[in-house]
């Protein structure tokens, strides 16, 4: 299928989805395309404070000027046509599905992944309200007690306007490329969270049990802030496949850890393959403090993503790990970016990408020591598997090393599954989609030991689908 | 049933060149055979058709298992069907441990939805080892991943072992070994004759079949067997040499 056709087709179920089945709903509907109007109209409904109003008009501005990074990006991202994406369903009007609606390969796949009946319906996107609101109460009443905020971005907002707008746009700001600002000019849903000093979090939270139609929303904007001494751990969505109507999804995260606290954000996502999915992900790592993505893609049409870490503080640690699957007909642009601030800092990179069939990977990486910097390390290492011989995989790292007793090692790796490989595997017994889905598996196995168990387990059932339906 | 494996005037050629010419040969249950013969004459090539590797063009022919042609089956169709090949090459798979791999090789044969039993798995898996002479830490190591010649040979074994195949094609399992490794492979292939189980063990060398005693050799040579007798045949090969072969049978076969 070409470009055009699958544009075509992804503006298609876009724009009807809401015409077609809402056509006089519209006093909750931001309408079509983007203007000044349809920002003032989002903020209009989300009731945003002055302040919230005017980031929203500037960011706008912004987006506007910037150009498309289409010189050194994808010339796909082309193809998105601004003024035909819907930039605002409030809640009651998510566009509503029956069980019925949803594909039946999708369903399948909530069925072989084990998720219960009532969680496929809510990841599905067709009930909004998801049958653990009480293990969520619980939750909610445990944080409370110690004084953890968590909760919508909206509600964050409006309601703790003091922890929230210091750091709100900081560690990303709106300037920082056109997809940041395009979030800032129409963001709804995400997540904040405010961990106070010294509180360790033991279990991860889960945008998941934070009951917010909104959660998966086209632009949420989620902010994280790990006061001093304290510890969380985010998991981002679900690892389900992701039953998408939005051809466009651009978020944006700020994590910021404060002295000595440690952010770990782990996200594995799975989109469907009409999706661009342009994300900026940042931390900022006080002195002391360490920031950790774990960043899984998997699906979508492009994905360009680069989670990043600013090591400001002395002694600041940040790492990405990331894996990137990329089926025929897409795109997984992904990498990550460390800028060290300030001395003693540390980071590390491991990045794996696997191209099927025609897909296509990139791995960015981008390293900055500045030059009255002392005893700063990076570590980076990106492989690439590629599974027969239409796969295309590209490295660009950017680093630039000065000053004192700097040091970056920089490590890259390109291998195949060779037919010879899938014949002997075959030959116990395999058929060739799990002969080559143990062979993906090796690839990540060492990797995948740093991710939590539960994680772990889903993305190995994730790659495993993957693999069987690549096989003709 | 016809509880035997046969290759039935079979053809086959790669790249427009034919490589066997009219191969003919029955194996009975409980019987091994031995197979020897030159350099570039078509043994490890039969090995891989039998196994169904899509390179190579049959222009005619059978391979029956109990009977039934597996030709144009699919590599793990045949392997199901209980035929086992015993790689002269085995190869490598990054991060997949040993025992995963053979996990997932045995829960390939349940039935959809059934779940091999780990402890089971993992019992029957030590007990073989043992047999073996396999160091347990053995199996977290990836797949044939920096073994040395006799660790790949061993660890084919152990496959072979933990999979239970009814016929058993062993190419060139010899190459690589040293004496000692050569005795542990042999007396692991040793353990497993039975009068449910055929071999095919094909090598260059007589050397192992002073530890795997076949009840037949054949001697091949151009793409077919043309002589055949007991062991004592392998013998006379070693001391004449095959040239002997070329000689005796190259006529023959223009």
């Amino acid at each position: 299928m070409s470009d055009i056709d699958l544009q075509d087709q992804a503006i298609q179920v876009d724009t009807e989805k809401g015409n077609f089945k809402y056509p006089e709903n519209y006093e909750f509907d931001a309408g079509i395309g983007l203007t000044e109007d349809t920002v003032k109209y989002i903020s209009d409904v989300k009731d945003d404070p002055d302040w919230v109003r005017e980031f929203r008009l500037k960011a706008l501005e912004v987006f506007k000027k910037k150009p498309m990074p289409t010189k050194w990006a994808d010339k796909d991202l082309e193809n998105i046509d601004f003024d035909k994406i819907r930039y605002y369903l409030s809640k009651g009007q998510q566009p509503a599905r029956s069980w019925d609606d949803v594909p039946d390969d999708v369903k399948e796949t909530f069925e072989r992944l084990g998720i219960p009946e009532q969680e496929r319906k809510f990841l599905a996107g067709v009930e909004a309200q998801f049958d653990s609101e009480a293990s969520y109460s619980r939750m909610k009443e445990d944080l409370e007690k110690e004084g953890v905020i968590f909760v919508g971005s909206s509600e964050g907002l409006a309601e703790y306007p003091e922890i929230f707008k210091p750091y709100f746009g900081k560690v990303i700001p709106t300037a920082d490329n056109k997809f940041s600002a395009l979030n800032s000019a129409t963001f709804s849903g995400g997540s904040f969270i405010y961990v106070p000093k010294g509180v360790k979090l033991k279990q991860p939270l889960q945008a998941y049990f934070r009951i917010n139609a909104e959660n998966f929303g086209q632009f949420e904007r989620t902010l994280i802030i790990a006061d001093e001494d304290s510890e969380i751990t985010y998991m981002e969505g679900c690892t389900a496949p992701k039953f998408e109507t939005a051809t466009l999804h651009s978020a944006v995260v700020e994590l910021v850890a404060l002295k000595n606290a440690k952010i770990q954000y782990i996200t594995v996502q799975n989109w469907s393959s009409n999706v661009f999915n342009l994300v900026t992900k940042r931390g900022m790592a006080d002195e002391g403090a360490e920031v950790k993505w774990i960043d899984c893609n998997i699906g979508s049409r492009l994905t360009m993503k680069y989670p990043g870490v600013v090591l400001k503080g002395k002694g600041a640690r940040g790492e990405v790990l990331s894996i990137a699957l990329a089926n025929d007909g897409q795109h997984q642009d992904t990498g990550a970016k460390m800028m060290h601030l300030a001395d003693n800092t540390t980071s590390n990179i491991i990045s794996k990408s696997i191209s099927i069939g025609k897909g296509r990977s990139t791995y960015r990486g981008q390293v900055h020591m500045p030059k009255h910097l002392k005893n700063c390390k990076n570590n980076t290492e990106c492989d690439a598997l590629l599974i027969n011989t239409n796969s295309r995989t590209d490295t660009y790292p950017a680093i630039t090393t000065r000053g004192q007793n700097n040091t970056v090692q920089h490590e890259a790796s390109v291998s195949k599954v060779s037919a010879e490989q899938i014949f002997y595997m075959m030959q116990r017994g395999l058929s060739e989609g799990e002969a080559m889905s143990l062979a993906v598996n090796g690839f990540v196995n060492e990797l995948m030991k740093a991710f939590p168990m539960e994680y772990s387990v889903e993305l190995k059932r994730l790659i495993d689908m993957e693999m069987e339906g690549s096989v003709g | 049933m016809n509880h035997s494996i046969e290759v039935k005037n079979l053809h086959v050629s790669i790249d427009g060149q034919a490589i066997l010419k009219g191969f003919n040969l029955t194996i009975p249950k409980g019987e091994v055979h031995a197979l020897m013969g030159p350099n570039g004459t078509g043994k490890s090539t039969l090995a891989k058709v039998m196994a169904g590797h899509e390179d190579y063009i049959v222009e005619s022919g059978e391979v029956l298992l109990d009977g039934v042609n597996i030709l144009g089956q699919e590599p793990d169709e045949i392997s199901h069907a209980g035929l086992f090949l015993a790689f002269q090459y085995p190869m490598e798979i990054p991060g997949v441990s040993i025992a995963n791999f053979i996990r997932a090789a045995k829960q390939a044969r349940l039935p959809e939805g059934e779940e091999i039993n780990a402890i089971e798995y993992y019992k029957e898996l030590y007990a073989k080892m043992d047999a073996l002479k396999m160091d347990r830490k053995f199996t977290a190591r990836s797949l044939n991943e920096g073994f040395s010649g006799g660790e790949k040979k061993r660890c084919e074994i152990l496959q072979m072992a933990m999979l239970d195949p009814k016929y058993c094609v062993m190419d060139e399992t010899d190459s690589g070994l040293d004496i000692d490794a050569l005795r542990i492979v042999s007396e692991g292939v040793n353990l497993m004759r039975s009068e449910d189980r055929a071999f095919l063990v094909i090598t260059h060398y007589q050397r192992l079949l002073d530890y795997i005693v076949p009840d037949v050799v054949h001697v091949m040579f151009d793409g077919r067997i043309v002589h055949s007798g007991d062991k004592e045949l392998a013998k006379e090969l070693e001391s004449k040499g095959y040239d002997w072969v070329k000689e005796a049978f190259a006529t023959a076969s223009a």
